[in-house]
């Protein structure tokens, strides 16, 4: 009487086993996305996904390309190294949001279990179409007094003025150029 | 439903097929950009900060940061010279609306702009399960949205309070330093933003980049240092006193 009389029934759970694992392999291959792993344990596209969010703030460089006057007066004043949108903020709309294309299974399971939100609708900047988003004149009795209050937190060097005490509240821009600040650079009117 | 053997096994193949479809297509990165030609940090040059909240501002702005959370925030610190292990720090609504006026007294006073240190060696991206934070290859900590579980590990993790968890999307959110911005060649929108120039992005692997020198010439300090999370937020200036 042989010892693996009875071995039968192991193969076949052998083969159950080996089955499971295909399967499992099977799977795997599928439900892990296509960029893990292409730089370490994570999805290589996202990267791409967080590089997609649209840019709000166009950079100094592209307000300078049509507005030289004004570029080359801030040089040569004390606010040259203030970029534009320091002061008149990101210049830019939000559109109604365009169709979407429809969703694929992938979105549609994450929207299933809450992990999506609808995408950002589309933005247009005042240096696509200057006509369409206007810029909106800062006020700056808020925006002088946010850099220039004088405070003891402030750097030393740093110009600093009471509001109440300098002017009695007369807007700055009444002897101070914002563009060019300093009143001997031809501010005063 | 009765299947077969037979059926079940024509019916995986089928749905192992449906899959690829479905995990088929995400965007590509812009071109020109080549990340391993990066190394990205950030320089905070404290004696240039005035506390104007221009870069919270800019950076809710640029990247939706929703109301109450914060990816950059700013911190005036309080401190007298008897006990300068005891600082007092505010940072309403985190500088946004700038600060109350300090009345001069015995005491000195300093802003700190905190934000993501980008570490090399993050505490935050070792601790996700999932693979869902990490280090991309040119040095900046991201957060994979579809892949994070938001179970907040890495917000408890970071030792600079720089994470917490999106009130809708209900994943953890950050500091992504403009990935954005910074793969098409502009530069954050806090640096943007910033009138003084405290706040400057830096690339470590550009060897023209004056951080190089600038890391020379000053006593330049990162935040934590005993915690050796490679910190690359550069802080000039840094008081003893910070946290």
């Amino acid at each position: 009487m042989s010892t693996f009389k009875d071995a039968g029934h192991l193969f076949r759970f052998a083969g159950l086993f080996v089955l499971a694992f295909l399967i499992f392999l099977v799977v795997r291959h599928y439900v892990v996305p296509k960029s893990f792993g292409q730089y370490g344990h994570y999805r290589g596209a996202a990267m791409g996904e967080i590089a997609a969010h649209p840019a709000k703030f166009s950079g100094h460089d592209t307000c300078e390309s049509c507005h030289s006057d004004v570029a080359d007066k801030k040089k040569a004043g004390k606010h040259a190294h203030v970029n534009c949108e320091a002061c008149h903020g990101a210049l830019f709309e939000r559109l109604p949001a365009a169709e979407q294309p429809k969703p694929n299974l992938y979105e549609r399971f994450l929207a299933l279990v809450g992990k999506s939100l609808p995408p950002d609708p589309p933005i247009l900047h005042h240096a696509e179409d200057p006509t369409t988003v206007k810029p909106v004149l800062p006020d700056t009795a808020v925006l002088c007094a946010r850099c220039h209050t004088a405070s003891a937190a402030k750097p030393k060097g740093f110009p600093q003025v009471n509001p109440e005490e300098h002017s009695n509240r007369v807007p700055c821009q009444t002897c101070h150029q914002p563009h060019s600040p300093a009143i001997d650079a031809g501010g005063a009117k | 439903m009765n299947l077969s053997r037979r059926q079940m096994l024509i019916l995986l193949p089928a749905a192992a097929v449906a899959w690829e479809s479905v995990l088929a297509g995400t965007p590509d990165q812009s071109p020109n950009y080549k990340m391993s030609d990066h190394w990205w940090g950030m320089l905070i040059d404290i004696p240039k900060c005035i506390g104007c909240g221009n870069c919270v501002r800019a950076c809710r702005t640029e990247n939706d940061v929703p109301e109450g959370f914060y990816r950059t925030w700013v911190e005036r610190y309080h401190v007298s010279d008897e006990d300068m292990t005891q600082p007092e720090v505010i940072s309403p609504n985190g500088g946004e609306n700038g600060f109350p006026v300090a009345q001069e007294d015995s005491k000195k006073y300093f802003f700190v702009p905190k934000m993501c240190n980008h570490c090399a060696d993050s505490p935050c991206t070792q601790v996700c399960p999932v693979g869902a934070t990490f280090i991309a290859p040119d040095g900046v900590v991201l957060v994979d949205q579809k892949y994070c579980l938001g179970c907040a590990y890495c917000v408890q993790a970071c030792p600079y309070g720089c994470r917490y968890i999106h009130p809708q999307k209900e994943t953890a959110d950050k500091c992504t330093l403009c990935y954005h911005r910074i793969t098409q060649g502009l530069t954050t929108a806090c640096c943007e933003a910033c009138p003084t120039g405290a706040r400057q992005l830096v690339d470590l692997k550009n060897p023209k980049d004056p951080i190089h020198e600038f890391l020379k010439t000053h006593a330049v300090q990162v935040l934590k240092p005993q915690m050796a999370t490679g910190s690359k937020a550069f802080y000039n200036g840094l008081d003893g006193s910070v946290r």
